[in-house]
């Protein structure tokens, strides 16, 4: 199974003009608990999918939001010269494929 | 106490009849954000709007004849957009009208927060202003640079002009959930309460589980906080009012005010009934230094563009060495004809290569080109004139820059326009991640005391300055 199917929303948007964030959430308990327990989803494996260092990922999890989160600071700045994302809002897309085990 | 939030961006449509059923509630005040970096730096560098006059005039008339109705203030923050001076007096122009509309006068005050870069340039050089977290120092020439910068107010500000008793507070740049905890905390409302309270509804009814028209209604106790929405089918559930805590925000639990942080990682929800949750556990840590977020936006240049595609296989096989023989060739031209350098400071070519990386630059893990790919190139420099003469001498090569498999001239670029270039103008740039520790007595921001008749004409009068 892969994330998109069981999360609700997988988005990811300007945090300011300096961040982005990156949010997956999930709609029950149940897929974000089993999620969460599979361990597919770390600042390990943000970075690795976007070429980052770790420690430039900052990760949360959110349990009464049902979601993961990942800040990390913006390539470039929102809007500068060579950005092609004004709102941030198009960077997520290579968390849909992540694997998770079936339950 | 309860208050209503019309919207989350003043001028996206506030929903009049949710607006009026929720007067039923007995609000005492009505509250609306109007601004936003999400659409670029351009509204603080050049002094524009995102949304429209006649968009703006139709929201905060529904929200002045509410507030008239409840005799309750209109408190609106960050104005026109990115809340300069120039957008406060926009907004100021657009009440003026809606009171000549209204047949009534009306008395408010403008809140001013526009910083004077001199001024600002004395405070970095006595430490007084520091970098957040993943920027750069900040060099004098920079500041000085600056088009336009603003200082965000908190609540103070806010609280000075609504002690005047006003029927409206226009505000310029403005913290998004000190719009909604001036008031209760001025009645003494718990601050952990209050900020989380405004902090949830500032983006109107975002925090609900579905999209839809209508208001939020929030209700603060001793204890707790309520948030409830008016408007078809809208339904605030534990986990969408948890999960709007996440939006646009680098972390999830703390977030940081002029005057201190809030902190809801305790915090807990529950639903009260049908549509509305109850929050309790929130809390607010006062500041040691009371900090003033600066927003600057400088002027990177002018652009112009051409847009275009590919459509042959044999090019798109080779994209990366063809688009650098291009780039090679651009810059030759540049120098000969204009006798200008390409220095990746002032003058600027960049390509955005559609169909294979251009929405994600440097993240994208999958640099595989479809079966055609989109590019648009961009030139960046100091004037307008350069821009599109740049511009022009990359038409040429784009569409005859040969690959070793054609012997002849080729035509490999499909250009969209013509004339194929296309004038973008100026380039604005956000330029400042920093505080202000303002000095003892430093104003940061100015009130003035407005009067708009009924009929054409404004006195006003300043009457206060300070922090």
């Amino acid at each position: 199974m892969r994330l998109w199917e069981c999360a609700s929303l997988i988005r990811s948007k300007n945090a300011g003009p300096f961040w982005l964030t990156f949010d997956v959430m999930f709609s029950a308990a149940p897929p974000y608990e089993h999620v969460k327990r599979s361990g597919v989803l770390t600042a390990e494996r943000f970075a690795e999918l976007y070429g980052l260092h770790v420690e430039d990922v900052d990760a949360f999890e959110c349990d009464q939001a049902l979601a993961f989160k990942f800040s990390i600071p913006r390539p470039r700045i929102q809007g500068d010269f060579g950005d092609a994302d004004m709102h941030g809002g198009q960077q997520y897309a290579p968390l849909l494929e992540i694997e998770v085990p079936q339950p | 106490m309860r208050y209503v939030a019309a919207i989350g961006a003043l001028g996206g449509g506030v929903d009049g009849p949710s607006l009026l059923a929720a007067l039923d509630y007995d609000p005492q005040f009505i509250a609306a954000d109007a601004g936003t970096t999400d659409a670029g730096a351009f509204a603080l560098g050049s002094g524009a709007t995102a949304f429209s006059k006649a968009a703006v005039k139709r929201d905060l008339s529904l929200m002045l004849r509410a507030g008239l109705r409840a005799r309750v203030p209109v408190i609106v923050g960050s104005c026109g957009t990115a809340g300069a001076d120039i957008h406060v007096d926009w907004v100021l122009g657009i009440v003026e009208d809606i009171a000549q509309d209204l047949h009534e006068d009306l008395r408010g005050v403008a809140i001013y927060c526009e910083q004077d870069t001199a001024y600002l340039a004395e405070s970095l050089a006595a430490g007084r202003i520091r970098p957040l977290r993943h920027s750069p120092e900040l060099e004098p020439d920079t500041l000085a640079g600056c088009e336009r910068v603003v200082g965000m107010i908190g609540v103070e500000a806010l609280q000075d002009a609504l002690v005047t008793d006003p029927q409206f507070v226009i505000a310029g740049r403005c913290s998004d959930a000190a719009l909604y905890a001036a008031l209760p905390l001025m009645k003494g409302f718990a601050p952990g309460l209050a900020w989380h309270a405004g902090k949830v509804v500032e983006c109107g009814t975002l925090a609900c589980e579905n999209l839809g028209a209508g208001v939020m209604v929030v209700t603060l106790r001793g204890d707790s906080f309520s948030v409830c929405p008016v408007g078809a089918d809208l339904r605030c559930t534990p986990q969408s009012v948890a999960a709007h805590s996440l939006y646009e925000t680098a972390h999830p639990y703390l977030f940081r005010e002029p005057s201190g942080t809030l902190d809801i990682t305790a915090s807990t929800y529950e639903q009260e009934d049908d549509v509305t949750v109850r929050v309790t556990g929130s809390r607010f840590v006062a500041a040691d230094d009371y900090s003033v977020k600066l927003e600057g936006a400088e002027l990177v240049g002018y652009q112009a563009m051409i847009v275009g595609g590919v459509r042959d296989p044999l090019i798109i096989s080779q994209l990366d060495t063809w688009q650098e023989n291009i780039r090679r060739y651009v810059i030759g031209s540049i120098e000969r004809v204009m006798g200008v350098e390409i220095d990746d400071r002032r003058y600027r070519l960049g390509f955005h290569v559609y169909g294979r990386d251009a929405v994600m630059g440097d993240l994208e893990p999958l640099r595989r080109p479809g079966h055609e790919v989109g590019i648009v190139c961009t030139t960046l420099a100091p004037s307008q004139d350069e821009a599109t003469e740049m511009a022009k001498l990359c038409r040429q090569p784009l569409l005859h820059a040969p690959i070793p498999e054609w012997k002849g001239a080729i035509t490999g670029f499909a250009c969209l326009h013509s004339p194929a270039w296309v004038e973008v103008g100026p380039l604005y740039r956000f330029c400042l991640n920093h505080v202000l520790l303002p000095a003892e007595g430093q104003a940061v921001h100015r009130l003035e005391n407005v009067n708009v008749a009924a009929s054409p004409g404004r006195q006003s009068a300043l009457t206060q300055v300070g922090l």
